[in-house]
């Protein structure tokens, strides 16, 4: 892989990471936080590859301003041709993934591959905001229903997003993934639903349930984890939001 | 074919460098050609999920190398080796403790220190010393502690035990470099040092950049795979047995190979697991994983990474526990 390649690769690699951090492909796979450095990596690859290029294309001109003597650049460049690093060439692989597959937010599959995250318990839960249904998370659901004895969500109506897994007993469950930095460390928080009209609506559809709490518990077979659960009012689905991870 | 293509331009010097650009003009040819059947193919839940997190991973990880292969660019460039012989001190045994103290200021991640040794070796840094700071620098710099102590909001003993247990390997490590450690087992890839500092600045962020990034691409489709392949209820059973669950543990650090910033939540979220081996998963991540023994391969050589990493394994399990049973 000779320097002129290496500087496409990288070119290629430093638009691949522009392109996500521009749009929101990027959110699939980091948080929010990360933009703006990732924004100064695909600008500082770009430039790498641009410099490259120019002493590269221009070795006459880069070496005048280097060194007056003029030396026999062509042939040094020649020799070292094959010394460069041959792995560089692997660098396509991220390309070709976020330009052209430009892979989901994980889902339903790490959902039932993974034990739900156990709610951490805080010392002091505070009310619910106002509204009715009032809009919850599900990790916020979970420690509260289990952590709280459910006190917060007493005479409450909450709505909850998420997308369909199914539970331990076959029965519907909503879930989310958890991402702490990036979704290689993903988990589900899982909450089962009971109760309510029939969820028909494939695995991994993105639902907006309505409902109540529900004091039934379940464990989760794969981390023997606790799953809260939520008596359904009303379920419907929703186009998947831009931020699917919790 | 790439092969012949790539040493074929020496003999005729009027083709230069025409080899690997046509291959992947070629290449890109193609794949924009194939893009419907293959995206279609990275259809089952799987594959998906494999190619989700194998992208996360490196798009993680991309900032952090960044930072640190432009680090490496300075020292190599800008900084004059003379400083170096001033700021550390002169005995080896000395130096390394300073240069594992030093890895605590500089925040960065794992990918992030390989490029930054192998440019202080360069400098004619003693190699102990840099490998000190390339096993403290991950692990116990300010972003990571502070991660630590939010992830085990009630175990702030953990983010002490983390910082010693990793701190005692690094000098360790170091001090095991000075007696047992041979030089001609680093083997620095071959990098020319071209005229002109614009030039070399450039070139050094090329080379270290295309060099770094291929090894992280194939340790991210590492830690993808183990990340779809192995199943979270096999950890389970072995969770309940105190000397099964620390091994357990230091392995998963090395396969998983997740960035140091983010290892804490996930070892807070393995909570079946003691203390002790969630403390021993904290000090082995950052310091050996798939991730980083690519790396090191490609930027200390195959002869380093063979020997350097199993050894750092051993001592990083060994402190773990230590600090894990007097401190937790």
């Amino acid at each position: 892989m000779n320097r002129q390649a290496q500087a496409v690769v990288l070119l290629l690699f430093g638009g691949a990471i522009l392109k996500a951090s521009i749009t929101d492909l990027h959110l699939r796979y980091v948080k929010e936080g990360l933009r703006p450095f990732l924004l100064l990596t695909g600008a500082f690859l770009v430039l790498t590859a641009i410099f490259t290029l120019w002493y590269e294309l221009r070795p006459a001109a880069g070496r005048k301003r280097a060194q007056p003597v003029p030396d026999p650049g062509h042939s040094e460049t020649h020799d070292h041709a094959h010394h460069e690093p041959r792995v560089g060439w692997l660098l396509l692989l991220p390309v070709i993934a976020l330009l052209l597959v430009a892979p989901p937010a994980l889902g339903a599959f790490t959902a039932g591959q993974s034990g739900t995250l156990t709610a951490t318990a805080e010392s002091d839960y505070g009310p619910l905001p106002e509204g009715d249904p009032v809009a919850v998370g599900l990790l916020d659901y979970a420690s509260r229903s289990i952590y709280d004895d459910a006190r917060s969500l007493a005479g409450r109506r909450v709505q909850l997003t998420g997308f369909l897994s199914t539970g331990p007993d076959g029965g519907p469950m909503l879930a989310r993934i958890v991402v702490s930095c990036c979704a290689a460390d993903g988990r589900p928080i899982k909450i089962g639903l009971t109760g309510g009209p029939a969820v028909d609506v494939p695995s991994g559809t993105w639902l907006q349930v309505t409902g109540r709490h529900s004091t039934r518990r379940a464990k989760d077979p794969v981390n023997q984890a606790d799953i809260a659960y939520l008596e359904v009012e009303q379920w419907q689905p929703i186009t998947p939001p831009k931020q699917q991870y919790e | 074919m790439t092969d012949t293509l790539v040493k074929d331009p020496p003999a005729r010097p009027g083709s230069r460098g025409i080899g690997s650009v046509e291959v992947l003009a070629a290449l890109l040819v193609l794949l924009v050609i194939f893009r419907g059947p293959l995206s279609g193919r990275v259809a089952g839940p799987e594959l998906q999920t494999w190619t989700t997190v194998f992208v996360s991973v490196l798009v993680q990880a991309v900032p952090f190398l960044v930072f640190g292969v432009l680090l490496s660019a300075v020292i190599a460039v800008f900084v004059p080796a003379s400083f170096w012989a001033r700021a550390l001190p002169r005995r080896p045994a000395l130096a390394v403790p300073a240069a594992g103290l030093a890895g605590v200021v500089l925040p960065g991640c794992e990918c992030g220190s390989v490029p930054v040794a192998g440019a202080l070796i360069r400098r004619g840094v003693t190699p102990a010393a840099a490998l000190a700071f390339l096993l403290a620098s991950p692990a116990i710099n300010p972003i990571v502690l502070t991660a630590t102590a939010v992830a085990f909001p009630g175990n702030p003993e953990m983010v002490l035990a983390r910082a010693l247990a990793s701190l005692a390997v690094a000098v360790l490590m170091g001090w095991l470099w000075l007696r047992l450690g041979r030089t001609d087992w680093i083997r620095l890839p071959h990098r020319p040092e071209p005229a002109g500092k614009g030039r070399a600045f450039w070139s050094a962020c090329r080379h270290d950049m295309v060099h770094a990034g291929g090894y992280l691409v194939i340790g991210a489709a590492a830690a993808a795979t183990i990340n779809v392949v192995v199943p979270e209820s096999w950890l389970q059973t072995l969770a309940s047995d105190p000397i099964l669950s620390v091994l357990a543990l230091a392995v998963l650090a090395v396969l998983l190979s997740i960035c140091s910033e983010a290892d804490a939540f996930v070892a807070a979220s393995l909570s079946q697991f003691s203390l002790t081996s969630r403390l021993v998963f904290l000090v082995v991540g950052p310091m050996v994983d798939l991730k980083l023994i690519a790396m090191q391969t490609g930027v200390f050589g195959r002869g380093f990474a063979s020997r350097f990493a199993p050894a750092t394994f051993a001592l990083a399990v060994l402190a773990g526990t230590v600090t894990g049973w007097v401190l937790l």
